[in-house]
């Protein structure tokens, strides 16, 4: 590897200028899961490394009646490991425990594979599907960012020169609602997503209905994508297979997958459809106060 | 000989001792390659072609040799010239230029990873930048990678020297294809004739490789008074020793091999990559070398098994007794010659009787890494053609595939194809095995679920062993081994010597030894170590006890005849020593008592085995769930069973990951895409099951516990049993290798049968 | 030149101080510069877990740590299971259950297997499957390894009687 200066921040603002005086040669490093990984293989530069994990707001988590906010650096573990947090979103711990396999999961952060921005990402159809907001610092100050508009391109986002993600707000989880999230993969454990569905869903009081749904997909596209039309299709649906069946179909039209080591376009297409189907089943079945386990 | 299993009971053999070396593998403390310290250490790096065929028009090493930090730098320039020579090894002649090239390219590279050139530094880190700063010009050369494709008349030539070698004749025109192996037994086209039901089907697979955990590592010093010592990762210290001696054109007796604890072979550390390299460099600054290979490096630069062509041919009478077989068989050679076409078309139809039959194989060059053996070579993929169409010819006979295998199974006295007919063999018991186990009594339900199993063979090889002993004055043993040990053989090795002497396997202390220390021992594979170098170390027992019966006579005062031995103890009329209390007298019969053994047993052990798997399939994602899965298998005898099954269960692991998810995937530029744990799939903890055994033993007649080799044939029959439940549980055949969920998803959505 | 960064760090329960470039990883200097070489390098990209260590508790890839990073925290290494002379029980069940062939991934697999016993003392075969999926064994086709985990289990949860 190339050598590079390191430098931890204990302030926002800290990093902020780091980042801000040495623009692209400067990478924030949380978990370093993938970072360390591209610095290696040079798949990524940097002549300066800041980690931000003693700046308190990053690495702390709130869960109230108003919602989470979620340090970007929290690792994946500290989540699966709160049982509240699996109660209230349950999405986000799929794809927590999911992200590489317990050694990743120590260090990774759902902030900072999200800003990896990897049309594959595990966290980011999840992010979606709860309408996240992503809690911005930089040099002009602070900014928010809605989750579904933070990935522009695979590999990039929306940050700015000196800017850092801060945290990732969710809104409060509600009664009658739920999230889901599943991936298709070859293997059990250990590999990037072929193809990811989050969900989530609004039922009304008797769980008859879906009131509301926001549907997103991984590695079907450069960026992960919000199925603005498929979500709002499913408003006033009956919260039944046929349903389920629909959304799914709609999700494989738009799907735009490409050919690669991972998955053929029409694999993926078909994917697309059978992750959506089964991905908003589950979330239906949280939301209606029952078990759903992704691994089944 | 009449094995010892039929005599008497053992008290060691079949125990299932803590291994020697355990205490410091579970510790940390056990030195494999890249553990090892040296007074002077230094770090070599190896650039490597980004091109998968191009010539090499010039190299400039100026720019890395001005890094601050950098040592010294290798290429050709600095390897002796091997053109027109030839060695033997040990397992047959090798052509030493190819086997130079491959190790450092000469004017050519054949594959996108080929080794080009080294560096040598004191940091690491240094000695990468400083390869990145070597200037290679290259000129592209279109590349070819599957095998068919490298069979054409118009395709991109690797050598200009290179001829079909066929039937004793050689072709006047170059070629990709180096041999065309032909076998032939009776008469096929009256073999066919005379069958009701004929299946033919054409089968593809993908290059795979060993996948062991440890890298390829090596450490070398060319030392000031002209000696080389390597220390080294390696399935065979003493075939690394020649080939490096060979590679560098000095005298074998020049090179010392120290063989590190290794992690993992298969048969992919049995080649030398970096010793040569490592030697050069260290020749070039006179400080020792060390050189790890990376995961990708390991990948792209060392030696997968091959990727496949065949057609496979089978007719059967309509009561179920097969007539004919004919076999096509086409297998990568990578880069350089010589691949494993042989064993495959010896072991296409080796399962069988079989009273007609015809296999052709094509060994190819073609633009990948210079094949090398996996566990079996060859093996596991002419089985994966052959047991489908078993599989398909018994449906359609409506025969249960046990029974049919039962029915032409091949036993004592039957002739395989090339020539030898088997002795003693156990496959009908591995089958008679299978059909009376829990799993196949058991009954499977479910839509999408589906039951397949699948036979195997392997010959197993004999070789050279040699091992030497040192009885100690407490009773315990030294023992030096000359196997190198892959996966527990010491304690297998040790637990032989043990029962043949009458002493516990605790009071063995087994050793690996280096090349200085221990007569030439041929290397660890072939499924030859707990057999040979076994044999070895009761020749070497029979040596002591023969010894110690003279010290005991010394001592009774009588002759050497009239001592007997029981169980280790040794008697004379009302006298006896225990083996322990005769070694405590030593010193007042004349000094130490050390024995030495060496064999060369001819032969193969024959295993065999069957396999049988329940699955699963997701029918709207084409995953492939393993439900259940045993594997039955004759060992001869098994000296230390827990290595026995351990050994088919790492087999059976290995060819449950090359049916469903590994494989080297290309790009139309001849690179691999995969070349990392990664996308390379091999199965984790949570993608099988228990993996039940069940262990055979019909005593193999040439060894006298009756050992036979067990660590290949485990990885024979997998794909062939998951491709028949496959079809069981879908009704869709795979005749391509890896049943890949995108594969099987095609394949069930197109309509039935690819 | 960069200048090398001073780290102290607490392995194994002792108190450990090194100098190391930043790009180092904590798997290089724990294996270069500490000498502890029980810790192996399999892929070094964090998909094989041949290099798992404890940091604070929690099962890493060292290959993926910068040793940069570990200043003020506390490292457990499988050097640092056995206490005197006598193995840890995990370390004991992976001899007598044969959990081990070519040994490279032991370290890996049993520092994993101490991070979920010391979280789970009783864990299902799944659980132990599923927690293990980050190390990679080529051998042994993982048979052995969980019965081995699961033997430790018994066996420590004995020892705590």
């Amino acid at each position: 590897m190339k050598d590079f200066e390191f430098q931890t921040a204990t302030t926002v603002d800290e990093a902020v200028s780091l980042l801000a005086a040495r623009g692209d040669r400067a990478r924030v490093l949380t978990g370093g899961t993938d970072l360390i990984v591209q610095l290696r293989e040079n798949l990524r530069e940097a002549d300066l490394v800041v980690d931000v994990k003693k700046i308190p707001e990053l690495m702390e988590y709130r869960l109230t009646e108003q919602g989470l906010l979620l340090g970007a650096g929290v690792p994946c573990y500290r989540l699966y490991g709160d049982e509240a947090i699996c109660k209230a979103y349950p999405a986000l711990v799929d794809s927590a425990r999911i992200i590489g396999g317990w050694q990743i999961q120590s260090r990774a952060s759902i902030g900072g594979n999200l800003c990896n921005s990897s049309p594959a990402a595990d966290s980011v159809p999840t992010l979606i599907a709860y309408d996240v907001v992503c809690h911005i610092a930089g040099p002009e100050g602070r900014r928010t960012v809605p989750v579904a508009e933070f990935c522009t391109a695979p590999g990039r986002n929306v940050l700015k020169r000196g800017e850092l993600l801060t945290s990732l707000e969710f809104p409060a989880a509600g009664k009658h609602s739920s999230g889901a999230y599943l991936r298709f993969i070859p293997r059990n454990e250990m590999d990037i997503a072929v193809v990811g569905a989050g969900a989530w869903v609004q039922l009304d009081a008797k769980g008859e209905t879906i009131e509301r749904s926001r549907l997103a997909l991984a590695a079907v596209a450069p960026t992960p994508l919000f199925l603005a039309d498929a979500s709002a299709s499913l408003a006033g649906k009956p919260a039944t297979a046929e349903t389920f069946k629909q959304a799914g179909e709609m999700a494989s039209a738009i799907a735009k997958p490409i050919n690669d080591k991972r998955g053929t376009v029409e694999y993926r297409k078909h994917l697309a459809g059978v992750l959506v189907e089964r991905s908003l089943a589950g979330a239906v079945r949280r939301a209606r106060g029952e078990t759903w386990d992704p691994h089944e | 000989m009449t094995p010892k299993s039929e005599q008497k009971k053992f008290k060691v053999i079949g125990t299932r001792p803590i291994r020697h070396d355990g205490a410091d593998k579970v510790t940390g403390r056990a030195v494999y390659g890249a553990d090892l310290r040296l007074s002077g250490l230094v770090h070599g790096k190896i650039l490597r072609s980004p091109h998968a065929h191009a010539r090499v028009k010039s190299i400039d090493t100026s720019a890395a040799e001005k890094l601050p930090g950098v040592l010294a730098v290798a290429t050709r320039a600095d390897m002796p010239d091997l053109k027109d020579k030839i060695a033997d090894l040990g397992e047959g002649s090798v052509n030493l230029a190819h086997l130079g090239a491959n190790v450092l390219a000469h004017d050519k590279v054949y594959y996108k990873g080929h080794a080009v050139a080294a560096v040598a530094a004191a940091n690491p880190h240094v000695a990468e930048e400083a390869v990145k700063l070597i200037k290679v010009d290259y000129e592209v050369l279109p590349a070819v990678t599957w095998v068919m494709d490298a069979m054409k008349d118009d395709a991109p030539l690797l050598h200009s020297d290179v001829f079909t070698k066929s039937m004793g004749k050689k072709s006047s025109k170059p070629s990709n294809v180096p041999t065309h192996i032909h076998f032939e037994k009776g008469n096929i086209e009256e073999g066919f004739k005379a069958a009701d039901v004929i299946v033919q089907r054409e089968f593809k697979t993908a290059s795979v490789h060993q996948g062991y955990i440890e890298p390829h590592v090596s450490t070398a010093l060319w030392n000031q008074d002209g000696h080389v010592t390597v220390w080294t990762a390696t399935q065979g210290a003493f075939t690394a020793r020649a080939q490096t001696a060979e590679l560098l054109q000095i005298p074998v007796s020049q090179v010392t091999v120290v063989p590190c604890e290794i992690g993992g072979g298969f048969g992919g550390k049995i080649a030398v990559y970096l010793e040569p390299v490592a030697a050069m460099l260290s020749r070039k600054c006179g400080r020792p070398v060390k050189m790890v290979m990376t995961r990708e490096d390991v990948f792209e630069g060392t030696g997968p098994t091959p990727g496949s062509f065949m057609r496979v041919k089978l007719g059967a009478t309509k009561d179920g007794k097969l007539v004919a077989g004919e076999a096509w068989l086409a297998y990568d050679a990578g880069a350089f010659p010589s691949g494993v076409i042989g064993p495959g078309a010896m072991c296409v139809f080796s399962c069988y009787e079989l009273p007609h039959a015809k296999v052709d194989g094509y060994d190819v060059v073609n633009n990948k890494p210079k094949t090398q053996a996996y566990r079996a070579p060859g093996a596991t993929q002419a089985a994966f053609a052959c047991e489908t169409v078993i599989d398909e010819l018994a449906e359609k006979l409506k025969i249960d595939p046990i029974e049919f295998r039962l029915k032409n199974a091949a036993k004592e006295g039957t002739r395989r194809v090339d020539g030898p007919v088997y002795p003693r063999v156990g496959l009908v018991e591995t089958l008679e095995a299978a059909k009376s186990s829990p799993h196949w009594k058991s009954k499977l339900e479910g839509k999408y679920r589906g039951r397949g199993i699948a036979s195997g063979y392997w010959f197993n090889i004999g070789l050279k062993s040699s091992v030497a002993a040192n009885v100690n004055n407490d009773g315990t043993v030294s023992l030096i081994e000359g196997s190198t040990d892959i996966g527990g053989t010491r304690t297998s090795i040790a637990m032989q010597f043990a029962e043949t002497l009458g002493i516990t396997a605790e009071a063995v202390h087994p050793r690996v030894g280096d090349t200085d220390s221990v007569g030439y021992t041929d290397l660890t594979g072939g499924s030859r170590t707990t057999f040979a170098t076994g044999l070895a170390a009761h020749e070497v027992a029979l040596d002591i006890q023969r010894q110690m019966t003279e010290r005991a006579a010394i001592l009774w005062e009588c002759e050497a005849s009239q001592v007997q031995v029981e169980d280790g103890v040794y008697c004379h009329k009302d006298k006896k020593f225990t083996f322990a209390e005769l070694a405590g007298q030593l010193g007042h019969t004349g000094g130490p008592v050390v024995g030495r053994a060496t064999v060369s047993p001819e032969g193969a052990s024959n295993g065999f085995g069957t396999h049988m798997v329940d699955v699963e399939v997701d029918p709207d994602t084409a995953k492939v769930t393993i439900l259940r899965y045993t594997a039955i298998q004759d060992a001869g005898r098994a000296i230390h069973p827990s290595y026995v099954e351990g050994q088919m269960q790492g087999g059976a692991v290995q060819g449950i990951g090359w049916a469903l998810n590994e494989e080297y995937v290309y790009n139309d530029q001849g690179r691999m895409e995969n070349a990392s744990y990664l996308d390379y799939r091999m199965p984790t903890a949570l993608d099988v099951p228990a993996i039940e055994t069940i262990i055979v033993e019909v005593p193999n007649p040439a060894h006298p516990y009756g050992v036979r080799g067990v660590g290949e044939t485990p990885i024979i029959a997998p794909p062939a049993a998951i491709a028949n439940a496959i079809y069981a549980a879908t009704g869709v055949r795979m005749t391509e290798l890896p049943m890949s969920p995108p594969r099987l998803w095609a394949a069930m959505t197109k309509g039935k049968n690819t | 030149m960069v200048r090398k960064t001073h780290v102290a760090t607490t392995i194994n329960g002792e108190p450990v101080e090194f100098l190391c470039e930043a790009r180092q990883s904590l798997l290089e200097v724990l294996r270069e510069t500490v000498g502890l070489t029980g810790s192996k390098e399999g892929c070094n990209n964090g998909n094989c877990g041949a290099c798992t260590v404890l940091l604070d508790g929690q099962p890493v890839d060292s290959c993926l740590v910068l040793a940069v990073e570990v200043d003020g925290a506390q490292i457990t290494t499988i050097e640092g299971l056995a206490k005197d002379s006598h193995l840890h029980p995990i370390q004991q069940c992976f001899l007598e259950d044969a959990a081990l062939q070519c040994g490279i991934c032991t370290p890996g697999f049993i520092m994993s297997a101490k991070a979920l016993l010391d979280r789970n003392p009783n864990p299902s075969e799944h659980a132990i499957r599923f927690q293990l999926a980050g190390n990679l064994c080529r051998c042994t086709g993982y048979d052995k390894i969980i019965r081995a985990v699961q033997d430790s289990a018994k066996r420590m949860a004995e020892q705590t009687k």
